[in-house]
């Protein structure tokens, strides 16, 4: 059954910027569908506009979750889904994290805003998540500033905020870039385990192919706020049918492959 | 905590010694004979003499700050013999016009620089942040732009004009006012808080002007934070978002200058309390100039910079409860 689905959106900013153009995306529930593309390619502006949390634009077009059309909601009613149905994980957790608050409070607070319940119930739905997202000695931690923690463990806190109230689908934007290598792995394993145990839907955006090919059983390739080209993550990866998506393609540095003088540019414009 | 406590109280009491330093020199650079100034018009050259020994004149400016120091810490004996004058803990010296002590001047007008400093502080902040928080959330709106021109116009007015024209259109012409006189709170609330109407508003004009325009710029940066977004991606209510997530991280700034502003109120507001006829500490500072009274412009100044200092050394301490970041480098 289709979770989210979007056809035809456009988003055009106060600017005259059409950052997204008729862009159609489906994604079933559980499964995890991969947005890719160059930076400026309306990845981002697409996760913000399933939210409604575009400020200075026009958003037109369906965006249907779960049978209810989020473009027609209120405030209020989008406010009630954002964080309990969908949630949101962001690129650079350090900056995305209060620093005057601790990250226990923060992932509690996401928790009550959906749930009546006392600070100490909430507290403990934190400690219990940040166990769960594998920060050690969690009981502990949970008082501890963002800026107490590294780059990987903040993003855990950040997946753990996003995951605490079960939402049905989690949208990643750009969940690894801010990280070293070794810490993506583990924070893609984690995505990975997640959605195993809680059969969340996740919408994973990235410029990254790897990460992609990692989690994704779907892919859109998006240009200039256009989907060029999609399918399975197998099929689009092996046999690319667009010219961008074979040049993005090329763009990844094999490990077992040749090295090249030159990695491939991306043209200006197709 | 308690060592970041220790190391700036050693930083505010260094602070402290340079200022008396520094006011203690201004008070050999002032073209006035301190001896001439005690003893008053018409007095011989045997009683300046008399009197030069008695303060201490005869001394190295060394040794008369020193003994200025100890008068501060311990209190002093000025003369010796059956002349010999007391001066208690914490010995300022004594005003030249009235023969009082100056720290007995302080006290007894501090309460009235008290009143006009926290009510105006109370009002400007209420006025001047809340009106910041709201042009920040309508930005560009008619609203905004109103409320900044305001503030342009609170800030650009000099106190004397802005009292002036108060007093002219709520005493005189209006009548809703009483002219201000220094009511004890203890005394008379009501008459209290009638009387420091208008310097509050005064005060408060200049001052709410600057907060807005600061809260709104800081407001404005913190909106756009990606922790902002975060909080708005959670599902919090925009009441929650705006007050928790952007207002808390705006107000840092904020704290600092109110340390400062409070601190120099406290320490007499000289053209408000002037102008309103109020006996505050700057209208005492303001008389003692217009007297040469060279001691009790020396304890003013004194009393006002540690009120300053002071105020600063509070302010970050609360920057530590305020932001665990600063905690962690304490």
């Amino acid at each position: 059954m289709s979770l989210l689905t979007v056809r035809d959106l456009n988003v055009e900013f106060r600017s005259g910027v059409r950052a997204v153009d008729g862009l159609d995306l489906d994604l079933d529930a559980g499964r995890v569908l991969g947005v890719v593309g160059e930076s400026g390619s309306g990845k981002s502006v697409t996760s913000l506009a399933v939210l409604g949390l575009l400020r200075d634009a026009r958003v037109s077009g369906e965006i249907r979750f779960a049978g209810r059309e989020l473009t027609a909601l209120d405030q209020r009613s989008l406010r009630r889904l954002r964080g309990d149905r969908i949630a949101m994980v962001f690129q650079d957790p350090l900056s995305c994290l209060n620093p005057y608050y601790s990250v226990a409070f923060q992932i509690a607070e996401a928790y009550r805003a959906h749930h009546r319940t006392g600070r100490r119930q909430a507290h403990r739905v934190a400690v219990h998540m940040l166990d769960r997202v594998g920060i050690p000695e969690p009981e502990r931690r949970a008082r501890c500033y963002p800026h107490e923690f590294s780059g990987g463990m903040r993003q855990r806190v950040m997946i753990a905020m996003a995951l605490c109230l079960e939402p049905d689908l989690l949208i990643a934007d750009e969940p690894t870039t801010a990280l070293d290598v070794t810490v993506q792995a583990q924070i893609l394993q984690l995505l990975r385990e997640l959605r195993k145990e809680s059969g969340t839907a996740i919408m994973l955006i990235t410029h990254d192919m790897g990460v992609v090919a990692g989690l994704a059983d779907h892919v859109v390739v998006m240009h200039q706020g256009r989907a060029v080209e999609r399918g399975p993550v197998r099929d689009v990866f092996h046999r690319p049918q667009q010219p961008y998506t074979r040049g993005l393609l090329a763009c990844v540095p094999r490990i077992d492959g040749p090295l090249p003088d030159r990695l491939p540019t991306l043209g200006a414009t197709t | 905590m308690i060592l970041y406590l220790l190391r700036r109280l050693a930083v505010t009491a260094a602070i402290l010694l340079v200022i008396c330093a520094a006011t203690f020199a201004v008070f050999y650079l002032m073209p006035a004979d301190p001896a001439q100034g005690a003893c008053g018009k018409a007095c011989s050259p045997e009683r300046i003499a008399e009197i030069r020994s008695t303060l201490g004149l005869n001394h190295s400016p060394l040794v008369q700050f020193r003994d200025y120091l100890a008068g501060i810490v311990s209190g002093r004996t000025y003369g010796s013999g059956t002349q010999a004058v007391d001066c208690p803990f914490p010995c300022l010296g004594f005003s030249f016009q009235t023969d009082q002590p100056v720290w007995q001047l302080l006290t007894s007008r501090l309460p009235v620089s008290f009143s006009i400093a926290i009510g105006a502080a109370v009002l400007w902040l209420a006025v001047g942040v809340g009106a910041g928080v709201l042009s920040a959330l309508r930005r560009g709106s008619l609203w905004d732009r109103a409320a900044m021109t305001a503030a342009l116009g609170g800030v650009s007015m000099p106190i004397y004009f802005t009292a002036l024209v108060l007093q002219y259109l709520l005493v005189v012409q209006l009548k809703l006012l009483p002219y201000p006189q220094a009511v004890p709170f203890t005394a008379d609330p009501v008459g209290w808080a009638q009387s420091m109407l208008m310097p509050w508003i005064t005060l408060a004009m200049l001052y709410a002007g600057i907060y807005a325009r600061v809260t709104r710029s800081e407001m404005l940066e913190s909106l756009g934070q990606n922790y902002v977004r975060t909080a708005r991606a959670k599902g919090l209510p925009e009441i929650t978002v705006v007050r928790r997530h952007a207002l808390r991280p705006a107000l840092m700034p904020i704290v600092t200058i109110f340390g400062m502003d409070l601190g120099a109120l406290l320490g007499g507001a000289l053209i408000t309390e002037s102008v309103f006829g109020l006996p505050g500490v700057g209208k005492l500072a303001a008389d003692a100039i217009a007297s040469a009274d060279q001691p009790v412009i020396l304890g003013v100044t004194l009393f006002a910079a540690a009120f300053v200092v002071l105020a600063n050394l509070l302010v970050d301490l609360v920057y530590a409860v305020l932001d665990p970041r600063v905690r962690a480098l304490g």
